[in-house]
């Protein structure tokens, strides 16, 4: 497996101005300082509560955000060095699936003008070919092409995010960021969607990232998983290893918080006190150290770095 | 009835329907039950009617003074008298229809062509030059829209032309105003930045995305604005800034017989003011009425 994707030290601050001449009195860190890579044909999940920062992630990696600082390197490519026109025809190559699939079509088009959309911006298939490209497309994601006429709101929320995902496939792309694409189904639809998503991977050899706070969602869909808290990666490790052996606090609390489908089963649930700080002034040290049970002076002081442990375990914490 | 538990049902049940209320089927069917709406779009038909046949209808020559017949008082060769010389009132009321309804189109026209496009641009890309366009049209709507337009008639010289480019540039923050707030909001959607992520260019997304979006608003604002522009049309006419003397516009009408008011000739100015009373009526009529059918769908929608 090769790199597809490189993520290095990527930021996204939003100034907090004030005052008649705007000056800018701090910054809401969404995301502050990220790194990551994403594998050839793998699915790395990244998960965290609202509000931790990792749709921005998504979205600046995708450069619909423009980051602060930071370096987004695809298939050898520097994506923060594009400029507007390159970035233009770079992004045949990285596509994104939205979250809600009631506001990600436009209302007023047609499926089929909504599915050629992406085919007329980049001239990839010749005008003859856009409506058997669309059936195609449709019967991809499991759409009956005659539906082809349709407009969204007569389609059911999973139908739309077939939709959604027939959009992001029209162009190749080798890289999806997925934003939270089932939560706002069904959990029977979810399923189906989720299926539809890996048997389109493997037939098309896709690259997921995909931004979920559902955690068995994750664990279903995902080879690698990273846990973020306020705006950062607190731990990175595959699927299997991170739900057998959290390291970190916090993706401990977090595995304690997924609901087990068998009642006669003890569970000790961690429950975390406090809430989650302003992202506008982050804790001193570790971000996590006011609600830690494990926190040392040295958190409070000291800000741990994600270091590699073994077998491709990442974890930013002072305990290991 | 049926129709209306129908469409109070489905907005209920279904938060996306909103959509499909700009479809022109279900929008004409309100706008036909809203009477007031209903009313308006009856003068405004009437009097669009009347400005495309007026060479047919009118019984004398508007421009052929007649000395021996003037100001004769309405009667049955002339239904609403004649004026200071000799000219038949309901021959120039009926042409003076072509003349208002073409300088509120074409002004509304100016206004939209020119003030959409600035406020999308302005909302769409923001940063310095959304606030200078915008803080451009608040300096626009600083003025009282008769002055500024009088302004800008005097200094290009009176005449048709310099009227309804005058009315047009007056009513362009109107409309940069709506489409800036309606493309803000349309601007954080999902389906804009899907469109972002595929590629589309900005502009591309103003037009096929956004504007076609943001369209129900702009019509209730074009259709108060046919009415806008007609009145400050005439008002130029009548202070001598807009349609020349010999030719039938009502504003002008008014102007030329004002004078014989007081001498009692009343129809000289009563049949022009009521002709711009009533078409101005129609398109605020039917304008609150597109407004009051666009709006609850639009809330519901948020």
């Amino acid at each position: 497996m090769s790199t597809l994707l490189e993520v290095r030290n990527l930021k996204k601050h939003y100034p907090v101005r004030k005052g008649f001449f705007g000056k800018q009195v701090g910054a809401v860190k969404a995301v502050d300082g990220i790194t990551l890579s994403v594998e050839q044909g793998e699915t790395l999940a990244v998960v965290g509560e609202s509000g931790c920062g990792k749709s921005t992630t998504g979205r600046a990696i995708l450069r619909l955000i423009e980051p602060t600082e930071g370096e987004i390197m695809f298939g050898g490519t520097d994506v923060r060095s594009l400029n507007t026109e390159q970035l233009r025809r770079f992004r045949t190559d990285m596509q994104m699936v939205f979250q809600d699939p009631y506001a990600s079509l436009d209302p007023r088009w047609t499926v089929q003008r909504i599915l050629e959309e992406p085919l007329r911006t980049h001239g990839s298939v010749p005008s003859g070919e856009l409506k058997s490209r669309v059936e195609q497309l449709m019967e991809v994601v499991g759409l009956s092409p005659y539906q082809a006429h349709r407009f969204p709101h007569e389609f059911s929320g999973g139908q739309r995010q077939r939709i959604g995902i027939a959009r992001a496939l029209a162009l190749n792309p080798k890289f999806i960021v997925c934003d939270e694409p089932v939560s706002a189904l069904d959990v029977s639809i979810q399923a189906q969607v989720l299926n539809l998503m890996q048997d389109l991977q493997e037939q098309y050899g896709l690259t997921y990232m995909f931004i979920s706070h559902d955690l068995s969602v994750v664990k279903f869909i995902s080879d690698r998983v990273a846990v973020m808290y306020l705006g950062r990666v607190v731990e990175l490790a595959p699927t299997k290893e991170l739900f057998a052996k959290p390291l970190h606090p916090y993706t401990q609390a977090l595995m304690s918080a997924v609901p087990v489908p068998n009642p006669g089963q003890k569970k000790q649930r961690i429950v975390l006190t406090g809430d989650v700080p302003n992202p506008e002034t982050p804790p001193t040290g570790c971000a996590f150290h006011p609600r830690c049970p494990y926190a040392m002076d040295r958190c409070k002081s000291e800000a741990p770095v994600l270091r590699a442990l073994d077998t491709g375990h990442q974890v930013s914490c002072h305990l290991y | 009835m049926s129709t209306a538990a129908h469409s109070a049902h489905s907005s209920q049940g279904k938060p996306a329907k909103p959509q499909a209320a700009a479809k022109p089927r279900t929008l004409w069917s309100l706008l036909l039950r809203n009477r007031l709406a209903a009313i308006g779009l009856t003068f405004i038909f009437i009097w669009t009617v009347i400005a495309v046949i007026a060479p047919w209808i009118a019984p004398y020559d508007p421009y052929v003074t007649n000395m021996a017949n003037k100001l004769q008082a309405p009667s049955a060769s002339h239904w609403f008298g004649t004026d200071n010389f000799g000219r038949d009132i309901l021959s120039r009321v009926l042409y003076g229809a072509r003349i208002s309804i073409w300088t509120g189109l074409i002004a509304v026209g100016i206004s939209f062509v020119i003030g959409v496009p600035l406020g999308g641009i302005a909302a769409y890309y923001g940063g310095r030059t959304g606030t200078v366009i915008m803080r451009l049209m608040d300096i626009l709507l600083s003025f009282p829209s008769l002055v500024l337009s009088m302004a800008i008639a005097a200094s290009i010289g009176a005449g048709l032309t310099s009227a309804m480019i005058a009315v047009g540039i007056v009513g362009i923050p109107e409309f940069a105003r709506l489409m800036f707030g309606q493309t803000v909001s349309l601007r954080e959607k999902e389906y804009i930045e899907a469109s972002r992520a595929i590629g589309v260019k900005n502009t591309v997304i103003l037009y096929r995305h956004i504007l076609p979006n943001a369209l129900a608003p702009l019509m209730v604002q074009a259709t108060l604005g046919m009415g806008f522009a007609i009145l400050t049309a005439s008002s130029l006419s009548f202070l001598g800034l807009g349609v020349k003397p010999p030719i039938a516009e009502w504003g002008a009408m008014i102007s030329e017989g004002r004078e014989y008011i007081i001498s009692g000739q009343w129809w000289l100015v009563t049949f022009p003011g009521l002709s711009i009373a009533t078409s101005i009526l129609g398109f605020n009529l039917l304008g609150d009425g597109f407004r009051d059918v666009l709006d609850p769908r639009l809330r519901s929608g948020k």
